[in-house]
């Protein structure tokens, strides 16, 4: 459904008038994945790695630097404005922050109305019936339509952000840390919702959030950023099972696990991430990397598949380089 | 068994809005013992953060007020305190970290500036003692290079390090209680790992009791002796760690267990929920405030709040008259 390919995103900061002295921060650089129709890729990683700058960039909310993308087999990228306007219908976005996403002097209905006016979608007379019938497939009540949206809890309000995103029909919607705002209690149910949602309309996701739980929980394929980088792709119970990458090993034992009883295996990376404007040379995790070798620092690492040629497993990482693996075997089988 | 250091009994705690009176805290009462780490566990609205803001004599008032009940700090009643009195024991002998270090550090002032301050004010040393000590906590806290960072500005230290920063300040006074509300919320997983680690590590070496206030109950399992479980202003449910993880007796306990969503080897089809939303606190319904999105309310939770009943036997104090049973548990 979505084909994203070598995807880049830089950004040019400070500099003079004449543009001398700019430094360039590569918020994503050089990323590739594929979505495809009623499945969910998982984007994790912590601030600042990227992946909320990955999100927009597909949806050209930021003009993406090179790279391409598809959806449905035709060309997102490289084209005009109006054809943009045109295929914009087809790919929504769900924020963070369901208060700072919905105009507070509109109602729910104009909300909702607006997307089916400026799209010219369905006759005017039938497009109040079928915001009436969204409220309902995202939980809430029709008499929700006449209400503001200071009348409603965090979690309703994701829902009504859900509904938005909803109302054009897309094919792809980008989840940018939909559920990070709400209580548990409640995120548990936006998140069935979702699950829910697309096993109904077949909808592909791109689920970008920092806690690695909610995205096993709804994905079916994690990718793991670190400073603009896919570090590791693969199918999400791969990933959870085995995974390959320092980092994602990394990230996934700094999890706290609501258990006293498990003494989990942590392992604490030192110091902080990298300010994205002056990366480290070579592997931008060799720094913080537990199994950081001498290449690592001067040479930066290529994707490779861990898994097969259908089941990929990528990981950006030179411990998985083939002659790395070859010596690796070579030295098991000596001991 | 020793005297608990901090005695909190049938606090409560309004706060006057247009809309009529919300009684944030309905009643609350909890120890907390010498060395010991306490969570305070619930989601937003439960009055969780009320509670620390009470213990430090900071619920802004108005539109706050404490309307009852009793604080006991070393067997001394904090609400009996003036304000200049009160001044004394904040930082010095219970001390805080906050949420959001970006907000409770001076952006104007260098660490070596704040940090000094306190130190002179509260441990009596001259300038040049307070920096020299102020560089040691701050090496404590795994902080690199400490004798340079301690001429930043807040703005120019990351999130982890500012949060380290603070409780570098927290603990360079060795107060006898630390009140840490989400202290690692805002962080990185990574970061927050190594500064949970540091947090531990430290009251452990120090022998601080410390108070943590978190949504996070994954946070709690892996830090906390002890946890009180709060809803809608009323404590519903108190234990040592273990058996409250292992055998939630309250039904919301066991809900919440329940949907955070952890890491497993087999994807679940949906997640466990808990129905409907936090009641507002201006319209609590009658009865138990649990009892609308509660599976297993008998006719008696609509009528009547659950006291608050200690099993003598275990220390685990319960507030429901009809409690995850057996099995389930």
């Amino acid at each position: 459904m979505l084909k994203v390919t070598r995807l880049s995103k830089h950004f040019h900061i400070g500099g003079n008038l004449l543009g001398r002295g700019k430094s360039t921060l590569r918020a994503v650089h050089d990323v590739s994945f594929e979505v495809a129709a009623g499945q969910t890729l998982g984007l994790v990683g912590e601030s600042g790695c990227g992946k909320s700058t990955l999100g927009r960039a597909v949806l050209r909310l930021h003009e993406p630097t090179s790279g391409t993308v598809e959806l449905d087999g035709r060309p997102v990228t490289g084209i005009d404005a109006k054809a943009l306007h045109a295929r914009r219908r087809e790919m929504q976005i769900i924020f963070q922050d369901p208060y700072a996403s919905l105009n507070p002097r509109r109602t729910i209905l104009d909300t909702l109305m607006e997307p089916l006016d400026l799209h010219n979608i369905s006759a005017p007379s039938e497009r109040r019936a079928r915001v009436e019938k969204l409220i309902e497939i995202v939980g809430l009540r029709k008499q929700a339509l006449s209400r503001y949206p200071h009348e409603f809890s965090g979690g309703q309000r994701q829902r009504i952000g859900i509904a938005r995103a909803l109302t054009l029909q897309p094919k792809f919607i980008v989840a940018d840390e939909a559920v990070s705002a709400l209580d548990v209690s409640v995120q548990a149910q936006v998140l069935n919702l979702i699950r829910e949602l697309q096993d109904e309309f077949g909808i592909a996701f791109l689920f970008i959030s920092h806690d690695l739980a909610v995205v096993q929980h709804i994905s079916h394929q994690v990718g793991v950023m670190y400073l603009g980088q896919m570090v590791e792709l693969a199918e999400a119970e791969t990933l959870f099972a085995q995974p390959r990458h320092p980092y994602t090993r990394a990230l996934m034992s700094a999890v706290p696990v609501p258990d006293p009883h498990t003494e989990s295996q942590r392992i604490v990376l030192s110091g902080d991430v990298p300010s994205p404007l002056s990366p480290p040379s070579g592997c931008p995790f060799h720094t913080r990397c537990p199994d950081a070798m001498p290449r690592c620092k001067e040479q930066e690492p290529d994707n490779h598949n861990c898994g097969t040629p259908e089941q990929a497993h990528w990981v950006r990482c030179h411990l998985y380089a083939p002659e790395q693996v070859g010596l690796q075997s070579s030295q098991d089988a000596h001991a | 068994m020793s005297e608990p250091l901090l005695k909190v009994r049938d606090l409560q705690v309004e706060f006057h809005t247009d809309k009529g009176v919300a009684r944030a805290l309905d009643g609350i009462s909890f120890d907390v013992m010498p060395g010991e780490t306490l969570g305070i566990v619930g989601e937003s609205g439960c009055g969780k953060s009320v509670t620390s803001l009470a213990i430090l004599g900071l619920i802004p008032s108005p539109p706050g007020r404490i309307v009852g009940g009793q604080i006991l700090f070393q067997g001394q009643d904090l609400l009996s305190l003036s304000e200049r009195e009160m001044r004394k024991v904040r930082g010095r002998d219970i001390a805080m970290i906050f949420q959001e270090p970006m907000t409770a550090l001076d952006p104007v002032f260098t660490i070596a500036t704040q940090m000094g301050e306190v130190l002179r004010r509260h441990q009596g040393l001259t300038r040049k003692q307070a920096r020299q000590s102020a560089i040691d906590w701050l090496a404590r806290v795994g902080i690199p290079s400490p004798e340079r960072r301690i001429d930043d500005y807040p703005h120019q230290l990351s999130g982890g390090m500012r949060q380290r920063v603070m409780i570098a300040m927290a603990l360079s006074c060795e107060p006898k209680l630390i009140i840490a509300d989400e202290p690692t919320t805002a962080l990185d997983v990574t970061i927050q790992a190594q500064v949970l680690e540091q947090i531990v590590k430290l009251s452990q070496d120090l022998g601080t009791a410390m108070m943590l206030i978190t949504h996070d109950l994954g946070v709690v399992a892996q830090t906390c002796h002890r946890a009180c479980v709060m809803y809608c202003g009323k404590l519903i449910e108190q234990s040592a760690t273990g058996p409250l993880f292992a055998a939630p007796a309250h039904p919301y306990t066991a809900g919440l267990l329940a949907s955070v969503p952890r890491i497993r080897t087999q994807r679940l089809d949906s997640l466990p929920t808990i129905a409907g939303t936090v009641p507002d606190l201006l319209h609590l319904p009658r009865g138990c405030r649990f009892v609308e999105r509660c599976g297993q309310a008998i006719d008696l939770c609509h009528s009547a709040h659950p006291p608050l009943q200690v099993d003598e036997h275990s220390g685990h104090e319960l507030a429901c008259y009809n409690p995850v049973q057996g099995e389930a548990r």
